[in-house]
C-alpha cells in the first residue's frame, strides 16, 4: 500500500479505471501533454493515447457540453476544469441537459459524466482560482456533488463517481493536495456516494466539514482534545445525496454540533444540514447548531484570502459559544 | 486590402448558395439524380404537407386551451424534410425546435410533439425500434446543445462507427459562444458532424441583420476552418441535395460542415408571440410567395406527377393523421405523481424517497 498525496490519489484513480474501463475518457484544457495543471491527469496520455486523453481547446463550456454528447453513448467521460472559478460557464450545461436529459426523456438517454475541478482557497492563486461551488451545484437536482478530503476517500470516490451512471461534480480541495500522505490501496475498490464518513469519535460535540476545510476541522478537534473535549469529526464527502442519517445519529450522541464551511455563510451547504438537524435533530441538542464559515463576501485576492477562509480559530469560537450555552457535565 | 511587397494574401473564402427551383417551382439548371425519382419527390411533398397539416391541428389545440405553447414550423418544413432525407436510420439527429418533419421521418409520433408541448416528458421518449430513439429531444435553451453535437460525433468517431451526426440551430443560435465554440473545435478531431443553421430570419422580435454584421451565417463555418455554404431552404430539392452532400461528405471522412438554409418563419416565434409587433403584415406575404409546398406542387404538377385528385387525398390523409395525433395525446392521462422522481437518477437515492412517497400518498394534481 503506497503512501499518496491527494493529487497522488487522483491520479492513481484515473489510471486504474481507463486501465479497467476502455470506455473512460478524460478530457480538458492542458490534460494531456502537460499533466493537468495540478498534474491529476499525469501520464495518462503516454499510457492510454490522444483518442483517450483529449486536450481541449480553451472553452469550458465546450467541455461541459462535449461531456455530455460523449456520456449520452456510453462514453464514460471524465472532465477536468483547471480551477472551479472556471466552471461558471459550465453551469448552463450542467444544469440545463446533464442533470435533466434522463429525465426528460423518461430513462431514453443519460450522462454518466464527472467533471473535476480544484476548489476552495489556500493557495495564493490569482483572482478567480479560489472559489468555493460546491453549493451551487448541490443545490441543483439530478446531481451528485463529491468533496473528497483525503486520499483514500479522493480514489475511491473518484472511482465511484466514474461508475456512476449519473452526473457527478467531483471538487478538489486545492489546498490539500500536496498537503500530507496516507497510505492508499489501488483495489479498485469504490466508496459510497451516499455516504458521510465518521472519521473521529468522540462524545462531546459534531463537527462537521467537507473538502478543504476538513483539514482545518481536524485541526480544531487536536486543540479539543487537549482541552479534554472529545469530538467526533465528520467528512460529509457527499452533499448530494446528503447523508443526514450519520449526522444525526452523531448529534443524538453528542447533542452539539458545529458545521464548517468555506463557502459564503448565507444558504451554503451548512445552513441545509442546520435546517435538517433542526428538523429532525432538534431535541437531542443541548445548544443550538453554529456554522464557522466563510463570509458573505467575494473570495478576497491572495493577500486576505486567509481573512476569509475559516481557520482553526474561528472553529473553536464555535464551539465555545456552544459550550458556552450548553458546558460539558 | 491592397496588396503590398509586405502583404501577402493567406486565406480566400466564398460563400456559395444553391438553388434549384425558384419560387415559382420553375428548374434551373440539371436536378440531382433524386429529382428523377416520382414517387420519392411525392413522398417528400407528403410530408410537407402532412407536417402543415400538424402545425396547424397544434396552433388550433392551442388556441382552443388545449395545448401549451407551441412553436410552429409554419414555412420551414423543407429543412426538417431534407433531414429526414439526408440522415440515415443510424445517424444521430440533434435538433432545436422546429425540425418536426425531420422527427416523424425518423418515427417521432405526431403525438410525442404534442405531449411534450403540452407539459409532459413523455413527449420526449422517442419509441424504440425507431431512428429516433437515439436522437436528442427538442433544446429549448437556444444553442446549447450545439456543443454536445460534438461529443457525440467524438464519440462516434472515437468508436469507429460510419455515422453522422446532424446538429440543427436557429439563425439567433450563432449568435451564442456555445454555436461558436463548436463551430470552432468541430475540425480539430475531424469529426463526422453536419451543423444546420435554420435561418428564418427572425430570432422572435430580433430580426436577422439585427444578429449579427456578418453578411452570411454560413461564413461563421470559416473561422473553424469548415466548408460553409446556403441554399435555399425553401427549395425542397436544393436544400436536401445540400445536406445529403455535407452528411456523406462526413460520413466518408471528410469532415465537419456547416449548411445554413434560408427559410422564413411565417408564424408567430410561438403561440405566445404576436409578431404584428415588430414586422410588417407585407413582409410576410412577400414571403409566402416563397413557400416551400407551393413551390414544390408547382414543379410536380409542371411534370404532371401530381393532380388534383392527389392532393386531395393528401389534404385527407394530413387532417386525419393530425387529428388522431390530437386524439391520443389528449386521451393520454398524465402520468402519476411520483413519476417526477422516477427518472431523476437511475436509481433513486434514499434520501428523497420520503418525497417520493408524499407526492405518491397526496395524489394527482395535475390539471391535463
Amino acid at each position: 500500500m503506497a503512501n499518496l498525496a491527494i493529487i497522488e490519489a487522483i491520479n492513481l484513480a484515473l489510471h486504474s479505471e481507463m486501465a479497467r474501463d476502455p470506455d473512460v475518457v478524460v478530457l480538458g484544457e492542458d490534460i494531456g501533454r502537460n499533466g493537468g495543471v495540478f498534474r491529476a491527469t499525469l501520464g495518462l496520455l503516454d499510457t492510454f493515447g490522444p483518442e483517450r486523453v483529449i486536450d481541449t481547446p480553451l472553452a469550458e463550456t465546450l467541455v461541459a457540453a462535449m461531456s455530455i454528447g460523449l456520456s449520452t453513448q456510453g462514453i464514460r467521460p471524465v472532465a477536468e476544469v483547471q480551477f472551479s472559478g472556471f466552471l461558471y460557464p459550465c453551469v448552463d450545461q450542467v444544469v440545463n441537459h446533464a442533470t435533466r436529459l434522463r429525465n426528460r426523456t423518461r430513462g431514453r438517454m443519460s450522462c454518466p459524466l464527472v467533471i473535476r475541478s480544484p476548489n476552495w482557497g489556500g493557495i495564493h492563486a490569482p483572482e478567480h482560482h479560489s472559489e468555493a461551488l460546491e453549493t451551487t451545484f448541490a443545490h441543483m437536482p439530478g446531481l451528485r456533488v463529491v468533496c473528497p478530503s483525503n486520499p483514500a476517500r479522493a480514489y475511491g470516490l473518484l472511482l465511484a463517481a466514474i461508475r456512476d451512471p449519473d452526473p457527478v461534480i467531483f471538487l478538489e480541495p486545492t489546498r490539500c493536495y500536496r498537503l500530507f500522505k496516507a497510505p492508499v490501496e489501488d483495489n479498485g475498490a469504490a466508496l459510497p456516494l451516499d455516504t458521510a464518513f465518521v472519521e473521529r469519535e468522540g462524545g462531546d460535540i459534531t463537527l462537521v466539514s467537507w473538502g478543504a476545510t476538513m483539514h482545518e476541522t481536524r485541526l480544531a478537534a487536536d486543540a479539543l482534545a487537549e482541552q479534554g473535549i472529545a469530538a467526533e469529526v465528520i467528512d460529509v464527502a457527499t452533499l448530494k445525496p446528503l447523508d443526514m442519517d450519520t449526522i444525526l445519529e452523531s448529534v443524538a450522541k453528542t447533542g452539539r454540533c458545529v458545521i464548517v464551511q468555506e463557502a459564503p455563510r448565507a444558504g451554503g451547504w451548512a445552513s441545509e444540514i442546520a435546517a435538517n438537524i433542526a428538523e429532525h435533530g432538534l431535541l437531542s441538542l443541548f445548544a443550538p447548531v453554529m456554522r464557522a464559515s466563510g463570509y458573505d463576501t467575494i473570495m478576497p485576492l491572495a493577500r486576505s484570502e486567509k481573512v476569509y477562509i475559516p481557520d482553526v480559530a474561528r472553529i473553536l469560537r464555535e464551539v465555545r459559544k456552544v459550550f458556552e450555552i450548553a458546558p460539558k457535565n | 486590402m491592397d496588396p503590398t511587397p509586405a502583404t501577402t494574401r493567406i486565406a480566400q473564402f466564398d460563400v456559395c448558395y444553391t438553388q434549384f427551383l425558384d419560387p415559382q417551382g420553375r428548374a434551373r439548371g440539371e436536378l440531382p439524380g433524386f429529382a428523377a425519382d416520382a414517387d420519392e419527390m411525392r413522398d417528400m411533398y407528403r410530408w410537407l404537407a402532412l407536417t402543415r397539416a400538424f402545425d396547424k391541428k397544434a396552433v388550433a389545440l392551442q388556441r382552443t386551451g388545449r395545448l401549451g405553447t407551441y412553436a410552429a414550423c409554419l414555412g420551414q418544413e423543407a429543412i426538417g424534410v431534407a433531414i429526414g432525407k439526408a440522415l440515415r436510420p443510424e445517424d444521430i439527429f440533434m435538433p432545436a425546435y422546429r425540425e418536426y418533419a425531420a422527427q416523424f421521418l425518423r418515427g417521432v409520433p405526431m403525438q410525442n410533439i404534442l405531449l411534450y408541448w403540452g407539459g409532459d416528458e413523455r413527449g420526449m421518449a422517442y419509441p424504440e425500434g425507431t431512428p429516433a430513439h437515439h436522437d436528442f429531444p427538442l433544446s429549448v435553451p437556444i444553442g446549447t446543445h450545439v456543443p454536445q453535437a460534438v461529443g457525440v460525433a467524438y464519440a462516434v468517431r472515437l468508436r469507429k462507427q460510419p455515422r453522422v451526426v446532424l446538429a440543427s440551430c436557429g439563425d439567433g443560435a450563432t449568435s451564442k459562444g456555445d454555436f461558436a465554440e463548436a463551430v470552432s473545435s468541430a475540425k480539430l478531431w475531424n469529426l463526422p458532424l453536419v451543423f444546420l443553421v435554420n435561418n428564418n430570419q427572425w430570432a422572435i422580435s430580433v430580426p436577422r441583420e439585427r444578429q449579427t454584421g456578418a453578411q452570411t451565417l454560413a461564413q461563421k463555418a470559416f473561422a473553424g476552418g469548415l466548408p460553409g455554404e446556403q441554399v435555399d431552404g425553401n427549395d425542397m430539392i436544393a436544400v436536401r441535395h445540400v445536406l445529403e452532400r455535407a452528411v456523406e461528405r462526413a460520413r466518408a471522412g471528410g469532415g465537419p460542415s456547416l449548411v445554413e438554409a434560408i427559410t422564413y418563419r411565417l408564424h408567430d416565434h410561438t403561440t405566445a408571440d404576436d409578431a404584428r409587433r415588430y414586422r410588417s403584415e407585407d413582409e410576410v406575404k412577400a414571403a409566402w410567395e416563397r413557400c416551400p409546398i407551393k413551390r414544390l406542387k408547382a414543379w410536380l404538377e409542371g411534370r404532371s406527377w401530381w393532380t388534383d385528385a392527389d392532393e386531395e387525398r393528401l389534404q385527407a390523409e394530413g387532417a386525419a393523421r393530425a387529428e388522431a395525433a390530437a386524439q391520443a395525446f389528449l386521451t393520454t392521462p398524465p402520468e402519476p405523481p411520483q413519476a417526477i422522481f422516477d427518472h431523476l437518477y437511475e436509481r433513486l437515492p434514499s434520501q428523497f424517497e420520503w418525497q417520493r412517497e408524499e407526492v405518491k400518498s397526496a395524489g394527482p394534481k395535475g390539471d391535463c
